[in-house]
């Protein structure tokens, strides 16, 4: 582990949709190791930023580089560059015509090319770890949504990725639910990951997070360590952010 | 190319003629099936026991023969068996009218049915009657649905309708098959205008019904 | 009112007209499924210029008789020079039709797969044709089972217009028959027999694979 090595180097980066600035000049380094959390209110850009950073998006201005790679839809090798982002969605989307196991063999076995005996071994190791192994020849709709984020997170995991990226993945989920999804990236955590999280859990964000960014308007409004961001935000927009997650006593009227 | 003879005499306009017939027995037959099918239809979704078992031997029936087995068993068979010689218009008509119906009786009864049960109920939350529900809840819900699917049921009615020559009836095609007969000497091409001018014209008429029907079908979804 | 020494005499007869029926109808059935993957695929990649040949073919196609299709595929084409057996022609007049019911199909299954499932497995880093072929066209397929199974039984129906091209399939025994010995109520037995011997099985199988389809994904 290399805490000086940049894993992720984002320069300069611009996209818009129908002349609306989503990301704004945005730059950030990502060093090995590291677990960004990137907070900010709906539509700040978030998503997209994470979007930009597996070539699922195309930047209008700027460079996304992966170690000395550049990452851009129209790079050619940009499917070489993919497997070694793994990203993990708010809706799961598993596929609904695969078990889970399957779900989780098949980009090691048809992207990697790697022996189906050593990615089945890995992928039982990889979903017992999550505590999945009941589940493994069961269908996606027989699994609840925190299940099927767990499977989703191992999918992504198998192959290898050197940095994560979490888009709102417990979003969509039953609170109940919500904690096995934490607690399975707070697992990866200790594993010395290197995590970029987009998420609304704050209290989770506070625990997992070594440095918090936040994102308005498309620019980067904050990028501090935790303790500071969640007790002593630089700024009045973070500030307010915050305010949103806490609510006053109601004192009714007499 | 052998379009030429299609301006020859009165060629272009016994086509058109031939569609004429083919457009006049398609109408009457969706007319037919659309008032039959209703009836049909809301019978089944009753769920009574001896209807459904009916209804799912007719639908079966209709399902799985060609019209053009159907078409030869009326015009054929019934003069045959029971002695009643059934002209090969009404024969025609017979049996679209008897596929049409199926295919409508299925329509409405997945309509009925697909109308969620919580349509009725909030309908009925609002303090609506029975009847004010489904006057203004239910069948505007289902005439939506029903409007494109009968368009689309016209355009298969007319292109079915070229079936019927095989039973004598001059429509389009058997209009085209004559006139190749009598140019075929004078014009070698004959055969390819002919048969491309009728392959346009059934396009002609059926294309924009079909285009109405999706039209319909998108934005009333 | 139905002579069995009759029916027996003519079995074999439609025996042979539902072979020749059987074989040009599934022929026609494969050919469709193939026209209807390509030319849905090149509609799903949106391919310029050829997206609008499909598009022309499909509406062509399926706003005619077939009927008229074969007409004009078998008396009209060998004018120009381009001879097809009445066999060919029917396959291929049944294939053309049927690919133009099977791209439509396919096409709105292939719609119906949210583009997340695109996304992610993209993110996984597979290409283009990995998806389409591994995660997209499947479940379009299992989507749309009830829409193709219901195109494949309507082409088994459509395959009685043939006996118009004098392909002696069982219309055309039938016909043949009525006009020759008057003999029409056997004949019409005999023909709604091997009708309900070439479809219903279909029938019933479709109503089974709807179901496993259905279950598979949506478990209901």
């Amino acid at each position: 582990m290399n805490r000086e090595k940049e894993v992720l180097k984002i320069e300069h980066i611009s996209k818009g949709f129908d002349q609306l600035n989503v990301l704004d000049d945005i730059s950030l380094t990502v060093h090995e190791g590291e677990i960004i959390v990137i907070v900010g209110p709906s539509g700040c850009g978030k998503s997209t930023l994470l979007r930009c950073l597996n070539g699922l998006e195309a930047v209008d201005d700027g460079h996304v580089y992966l170690g000395e790679e550049t990452v851009n839809p129209s790079v050619k090798n940009i499917t070489r560059i993919r497997e070694r982002i793994g990203m993990v969605f708010q809706s799961y989307d598993l596929f609904p015509h695969k078990t889970i196991l399957e779900n989780v063999t098949l980009a090691p076995m048809k992207v990697q090319k790697r022996k189906r005996a050593e990615v089945n071994e890995e992928a039982k190791k990889l979903l017992e770890r999550v505590g999945l192994s009941a589940k493994m020849s069961q269908y996606p709709r027989q699994l609840s949504g925190g299940q099927k984020q767990r499977a989703a997170i191992v999918r992504a995991l198998i192959m290898h990725p050197e940095v994560l990226l979490f888009d709102e993945v417990t979003a969509a989920l039953d609170p109940e639910m919500v904690r096995e999804v934490l607690d399975v990236m707070l697992d990866l955590a200790r594993q010395n990951r290197t995590m970029l999280i987009v998420t609304h859990e704050m209290a989770f964000a506070r625990a997992i997070a070594d440095r918090v960014i936040f994102l308005d308007g498309g620019h980067i409004v904050e990028d501090s360590d935790p303790g500071e961001f969640f007790t002593l935000p630089k700024t009045d927009r973070a500030r307010k952010f915050l305010n949103t997650f806490t609510f006053d006593t109601v004192n009714k009227e007499i | 190319m052998g379009f030429e003879v299609l301006f020859k005499g009165t060629n272009f306009i016994r086509l058109l003629e031939g569609l004429g017939v083919a457009l006049r027995i398609s109408m009457i037959s969706v007319g037919i099936s659309i008032v039959l099918g209703m009836i049909l239809g809301t019978l089944m979704s009753l769920k009574n026991p001896v209807i459904t078992v009916l209804s799912r031997i007719y639908l079966e029936i209709v399902h799985i023969m060609p019209q053009m087995v159907l078409l030869f068993i009326v015009f054929f068979g019934f003069s045959k068996v029971m002695g009643i010689n059934i002209p090969a218009e009404a024969s025609a008509i017979i049996v679209f009218s008897f596929w049409g119906t199926a295919e409508m009786g299925d329509l409405v009864r997945g309509c009925l049915i697909s109308i969620p049960m919580i349509q009725y109920e909030s309908s009925y939350a609002l303090g609506m009657r029975r009847s004010k529900t489904y006057l203004y809840v239910i069948i505007p819900q289902i005439i939506r649905r029903l409007i494109p699917l009968s368009i689309n049921l016209i355009t298969r009615m007319i292109k079915t309708t070229s079936l019927i020559m095989m039973i004598g009836i001059v429509e389009v095609l058997k209009a085209g098959q004559q006139i190749i007969e009598a140019n075929r000497r004078t014009s070698p091409h004959v055969a390819f205008g002919v048969f491309a001018t009728v392959f346009l014209l059934y396009f002609l008429v059926c294309w924009p019904i079909s285009q109405l029907s999706k039209y319909l079908e998108k934005r009333w979804s | 009112m139905i002579d069995t020494d009759v029916i027996t005499n003519y079995i074999p007869l439609f025996v042979d007209g539902f072979f020749l029926t059987v074989k040009i109808g599934w022929l026609g059935i494969l050919l469709s499924f193939l026209i209807g993957i390509i030319a849905s695929a090149v509609l799903h990649f949106k391919v310029p210029v050829l997206s609008a040949v499909v598009k022309v073919y499909v509406e062509l196609f399926r706003n005619t008789p077939l009927l008229v299709q074969l007409f004009f595929i078998y008396y009209g084409l060998p004018v120009l020079g381009f001879h097809v057996s009445a066999e060919g022609c029917g396959i291929v007049g049944l294939g053309l039709l049927g690919g133009s019911y099977m791209t439509e199909t396919i096409r709105s299954g292939l719609d119906a797969v949210p583009p997340s499932q695109t996304e992610s497995a993209i993110a996984l880093g597979m290409s283009r044709p990995q998806v389409f072929w591994m995660i997209i066209l499947p479940q379009a397929f299992s989507t749309s089972v009830p829409a193709l199974v219901a195109n494949v039984i309507f082409l088994l129906k459509e395959t009685s217009v043939f006996s118009a091209i004098s392909l002696m399939d069982l219309m055309f025994t039938a016909k043949d028959l009525i006009g020759l010995y008057y003999d029409t109520t056997e004949s019409l037995f005999l023909l709604v027999v091997f009708y309900i011997i070439i479809l219903l099985p279909v029938s019933i199988a479709g109503t089974v694979i709807e179901k496993k389809a259905r279950y598979k994904i949506f478990g209901s």
